[in-house]
């Protein structure tokens, strides 16, 4: 609780945490909160491109669907990409990185190699690398950038581990005959989850902005979905009359992603007090 | 120094290889059979046959890498699937653009991110130094698609000031090609007109891919000239009462300038990869744009291609961020 304590008094991350928790709360609730359900997928052409008015907060799209509206179901995509690939590199990259910090030996080495390999290539061209294979459509875009953000989980379990294999009280749980999975899972893995959870958090923000990058490029989600990415990369031959269309969208990203990035720093000025942003 | 330089250069070798045999088996994962997809869908098993037999997709795949290997070391990638083109030539020929976008981002995420990052150390706490900061997390948070796009909308489309897209007005020649970047071409050629447009069309392109790094490199040098502040040195100067721009500029900040200058060398991969989409909406055509095109025409070979170009490109910068910081810093230069 005294965590707690300390992180609600910084007014930064507290900003954050509000914004992460409005953006869940309208993506889980979208279709009850928003003003105009009906115009999510439902087209009209009658009201194409209207500008922002009290009836369509951000104004209408080329096919005369509510832009909040849409922008508010477009939260559930962007929460569910992020929350996919952030537990699946996760899956994958945690376990690799206790194996290879707390076993030495060949194994070991061979996965921080494997590791190295993916963090050579930068992300989002390794992403789009392994996307294009796939078929096309929101679960490859997942897979993709699971594939490709798992070693940044490995590198910290691994280094973390490193740290805690040396202490006394694993020193002491070998001599009790621990079993190495339940000094791992049960003794190891509590004591690392605290910069796991500060890079995860980080890198729910970070996969939002990724996500919405394949969107745009046109390799994640296809139409007709509310994806924000997709959004601004329809709305780009309608400027610059209709400038709502692709402002407010884009504006979603950047409002989410602050959030997420808000609450990280803040997670990780508590972690680690060295690294503290400002005095 | 130069042992350090062989000994990194032997380093990257392995990973170089792996990241060959990865771009290799993904080429083989490709679900489709590629014999089969050039042969046309009117094909008798014969002529498929004879295709592979062509493309030795029936020998051994170890010898398949092998022969993949020598191709690759040769400059030689294949023929695009779209085009037909030789794609070795290609990226040879759009790497100069990506090059010059890339510099100019890193010169304006530099040079502004120092600027901003010691305004708001020396007056912190002040209401610049608290917008700065708020500027800096946002700039973190935004995509750069977006960015570009309110940029287009905001200096070319409203207001006029900036070209939408490309490297030079249409109808203009490109300046004599020696190092292809145009910029430089230009002043070589001491052709002004060339300059000035190029530079034109560099400054949306170029501030869009700078403005992530700009915040980065503006936080960096923020805390870390801070952190120079507070030495006794600082504090003897101002008691001798040196005025407060001669303690900052010459001494304080360049003992603050390591940390800085790393996340300049980090940034430039991250450029690289930003490069992608600014490419894309600007109409950029560098490296960027041509994977994205490479991407919606499904042409596997020059995406793995580009893949593996970026991915040495990238190698080198790592060694080349490690050498300068030993020079800046000869503390860490003896280790090297």
């Amino acid at each position: 609780m005294l965590v707690l304590k300390k992180l609600l008094r910084d007014i930064p991350a507290v900003l954050g945490l509000v914004i992460i928790l409005t953006v869940a709360l309208l993506a889980i609730f979208a279709w009850q909160i928003a003003p105009h359900p009906e115009q999510i997928y439902g087209t009209n052409i009658l009201r194409r491109l209207r500008p922002p008015s009290a009836d369509h907060w951000m104004g209408t799209d080329a096919l005369g669907r509510d832009i909040f509206s849409r922008v508010i179901l477009g939260a559930r995509s962007a929460l569910i990409i992020a929350l996919g690939v952030v537990g699946l590199s996760m899956l994958i990259g945690v376990p690799l990185g206790l194996y290879a910090g707390y076993s030495r030996g060949f194994g070991s080495s061979a996965v921080m190699r494997l590791a190295d390999l993916f963090l050579a290539v930068p992300q989002l061209i390794l992403a789009l690398a392994v996307a294009q294979l796939l078929s096309r459509g929101l679960e490859s875009a997942m897979i993709a950038l699971s594939l490709t953000y798992w070693p940044f989980f490995t590198r910290t379990a691994y280094s973390e581990t490193l740290r805690i294999r040396s202490s006394l009280f694993v020193e002491a749980l070998e001599g009790l005959g621990a079993s190495p999975l339940r000094i791992v899972a049960l003794h190891i893995l509590p004591n690392i989850a605290a910069p796991l959870i500060v890079r995860a958090t980080i890198g729910m923000g970070f996969m939002i902005l990724t996500a919405a990058t394949l969107g745009f490029l046109g390799i994640g989600a296809t139409p007709p979905s509310p994806e924000w990415g997709l959004m601004v990369a329809e709305s780009r031959q309608y400027l610059p009359q209709s400038w709502w269309y692709a402002a407010f969208p884009g504006f979603a990203i950047l409002l989410t992603v602050l959030g997420f990035n808000l609450l990280g720093d803040g997670l990780r000025d508590l972690v680690d007090p060295k690294l503290r942003r400002s005095r | 120094m130069i042992l350090f330089l062989i000994r990194r250069l032997l380093l990257v070798i392995p990973v170089l290889l792996g990241l060959l045999l990865l771009t290799f088996v993904m080429i083989r994962m490709v679900p489709t059979d590629p014999a089969a997809a050039l042969a046309g869908e009117n094909a008798t098993a014969a002529q498929i046959a004879a295709i592979r037999t062509d493309l030795g997709l029936d020998r051994p795949v170890v010898l398949q890498f092998l022969s993949y290997l020598g191709q690759v070391l040769q400059g030689d990638f294949g023929v695009s699937l779209y085009s037909n083109r030789a794609i070795g030539a290609d990226i040879l020929q759009r790497l100069p653009a990506t090059l010059e976008l890339t510099f100019v981002a890193l010169i304006f995420a530099a040079v502004g991110g120092i600027a901003i990052g010691t305004a708001a150390a020396v007056w912190h706490n002040s209401w610049f130094d608290h917008l700065i900061r708020l500027v800096t997390v946002a700039g973190l948070a935004m995509a750069s698609f977006w960015l570009a796009i309110m940029l287009q909308f905001v200096f070319s489309m409203d207001l006029g000031w900036l070209p939408l897209r490309g490297r030079l007005p249409t109808g203009m020649t490109p300046p004599m090609a020696i190092t292809g970047l145009y910029t430089v071409d230009s002043i070589l050629t001491l052709n002004g007109t060339t300059l000035w447009a190029s530079l034109r069309h560099l400054a949306l392109p170029g501030a869009t891919l700078a403005f992530g790094g700009l915040a980065t490199v503006a936080r960096f040098t923020r805390s870390s000239l801070l952190e120079t502040l507070q030495n006794d040195y600082i504090t003897y100067e101002r008691a001798v009462g040196f005025p407060r721009w001669r303690i900052v500029l010459p001494y304080a900040l360049r003992n603050s300038l390591v940390s800085p200058l790393n996340q300049i060398g980090l940034l430039f991969g991250g450029f690289i990869s930003g490069a992608v989409v600014v490419e894309a909406i600007f109409d950029w055509p560098g490296l960027g744009s041509y994977l994205v095109g490479a991407i919606l025409t499904a042409d596997f070979n020059a995406t793995l291609a580009v893949t593996l170009v970026v991915g040495v490109i990238y190698a080198l910068v790592n060694i080349a961020v490690d050498l300068v910081q030993g020079l800046i810093d000869p503390r860490i230069g003896k280790d090297l």
